[in-house]
């Protein structure tokens, strides 16, 4: 599988260390309540298809991509670097 | 029909005419009192103890395949119970034992075979790790031996023992713990599910879950709407879109594992193995092939198939234990989907919706689990409250935060397990 780093361009996926649903993005606020939180550290939608998630590109650039791909299919369609995802 | 020695030898001298299907192909009735989604092994147990241990016969399984098409057919079919932490333990015992009585319960040959596990330690740390969980494992009633050296290569002699990055210090020998030949159990609870008057509809995806009031009410299915006051989903690696089903959301991440298989070749390990400073371990199936696998790719997928790096994490780990096998040649490998929960352990237990039933998220470790947990989620269904010693593996422990189970101590988050 390979990654379209935003700032470094196809890379082979063992630069990048995974984080997950791209939800890290949405952190509720520390007093948000029980369910938000759990919502966030746990629950998913675990999704068989096209997803957004969170990469480092650790053995690269250093920054954090949102990818969308393919859970069936490992197709990977492209990256967004996560400072520039609106919140 | 019953299987025997002597029922073998007699259809051997008679051509073998006289064996029927081991199971019924119903069409689905449009009631049951109990519907279990999924036919794999977990289900097919929970079918087999709900007719055998609680009398309840009029269950249909709803399988959307074939049975044992998933998970089931896709492991790398070991059976042991040398865990650590409360909850896991006692559960695994239970397994255990419920293993040993098997091929007799279900007068079915699964090829249990106690052949031992080695867990192999590689620096002191890793050696007081191995003692503190060998003593769990015998307090738990369970068999647990601390092999130096000499006792690792007494009885696994080929491995790679002067490694100098990973020298092998010893091992965590679990006698009881061994492989089953994991066709043969999906097939056994099926037959003994089905002797028992439980419908196996294959063919039959479910694709909603009718809930009125808060309370279950049935399924729509491929084949048509069928009633049930009491629905349990078992069914890993698609957990989150039958959950959906019924308006949940789970702790639960789908990823891949990986396993291989070598051609067949002459007996040379006798045992389970497993490297302590990689991901690699290792056992012989009956047919010689050398079974073997490694951790997960690291990232959401159904795809039922792994990627390059793992696949060469794996075959470097085994060259670094064993290169012995290093001129094996691997016939295939597959990938099983996982269903991963925060901290690495499963959950049996109740929904919000009344009369729904989840038992799911057993990550890498369903194969050993399938009496185990077809045993206690058939107890949870029929009689409203958690088995002993199942009940610590309760959905909302994530929320709550009380009584996670992280096996390997990284800490209860998605994807550190």
């Amino acid at each position: 599988m390979r990654i379209t780093c935003p700032v470094c361009g196809s890379r082979d996926s063992r630069e990048f260390q995974y984080r997950g649903d791209a939800v890290a993005l949405r952190r509720p606020a520390p007093d948000a309540g029980v369910d938000a939180w759990d919502d966030y550290l746990h629950l998913r939608d675990n999704v068989a298809g096209r997803v957004r998630d969170l990469w480092l590109h650790g053995d690269g650039c250093g920054g954090w991509i949102v990818v969308e791909r393919d859970t069936v299919t490992h197709e990977v369609f492209g990256a967004t670097l996560a400072m520039e995802i609106e919140r | 029909m019953r299987f025997s020695g002597l029922r073998v030898i007699r259809e051997g001298l008679t051509g073998n005419k006289g064996w029927r299907p081991h199971w019924r192909d119903p069409a689905p009735k449009a009631e049951y009192d109990i519907v279990i989604i999924g036919g794999g092994g977990h289900g097919l147990a929970t079918a087999h103890y709900l007719a055998k241990v609680h009398g309840l016969r009029n269950v249909a399984v709803l399988e959307k395949g074939y049975i044992g098409g998933g998970n089931v057919g896709r492991n790398t079919t070991i059976v042991r119970a040398n865990y650590n932490m409360p909850g896991n333990s006692e559960f695994y015992s239970h397994s255990l034992k419920l293993w040993e009585g098997m091929e007799e319960d279900l007068n079915y040959n699964v090829m249990h075979s106690q052949r031992g596990v080695i867990n192999l330690f590689h620096s002191d740390g890793q050696r007081d790790y191995a003692a503190r969980r060998a003593n769990t494992m015998i307090n738990q009633g369970d068999d647990a031996v601390l092999l130096d050296r000499a006792g690792v290569r007494k009885m696994a002699p080929y491995l790679d023992f002067d490694n100098v990055r990973f020298p092998i210090y010893g091992g965590l020998y679990h006698p009881r713990g061994g492989t089953a030949r994991h066709d043969a159990v999906a097939w056994g609870f099926a037959r003994g599910a089905d002797s028992r008057g439980v419908d196996i509809i294959q063919n039959c995806e479910v694709t909603g879950i009718d809930i009125e009031n808060g309370a279950v009410r049935g399924v729509q299915t491929s084949r048509g709407a069928i009633r049930a006051s009491k629905v349990g989903i078992v069914v890993a690696g698609r957990s989150g879109q039958v959950a959906a089903m019924a308006g949940m959301r789970l702790p639960i991440e789908s990823h891949i594992l990986q396993a291989f298989v070598t051609e067949g070749l002459k007996p040379c390990i006798d045992q389970v193995i497993t490297f302590g400073m990689g991901h690699f371990y290792i056992s012989q199936s009956d047919k010689g092939g050398l079974v073997f696998g490694g951790d997960l790719d690291f990232y959401a997928s159904y795809a039922a198939r792994g990627n390059l790096p793992m696949a060469e994490h794996v075959m470097e780990a085994g060259m670094t234990l064993m290169p012995m096998i290093g001129k094996a040649k691997v016939l295939r490998s597959w990938g099983g989907i996982m269903d991963m929960t925060p901290d690495g352990s499963p959950i049996i237990d109740k929904t919000p919706v009344d009369g729904l039933f989840i038992d799911c998220g057993w990550c890498y470790g369903g194969f050993k689990a399938v009496p185990g947990s077809g045993h206690c989620f058939a107890h949870l269904i029929a009689t409203g409250n958690p088995h002993p010693v199942a009940e610590k593996f309760r959905l909302d422990r994530f929320r709550t935060g009380v009584g996670l189970m992280d096996e390997e101590g990284t800490g209860a988050q998605h994807n550190l397990h």
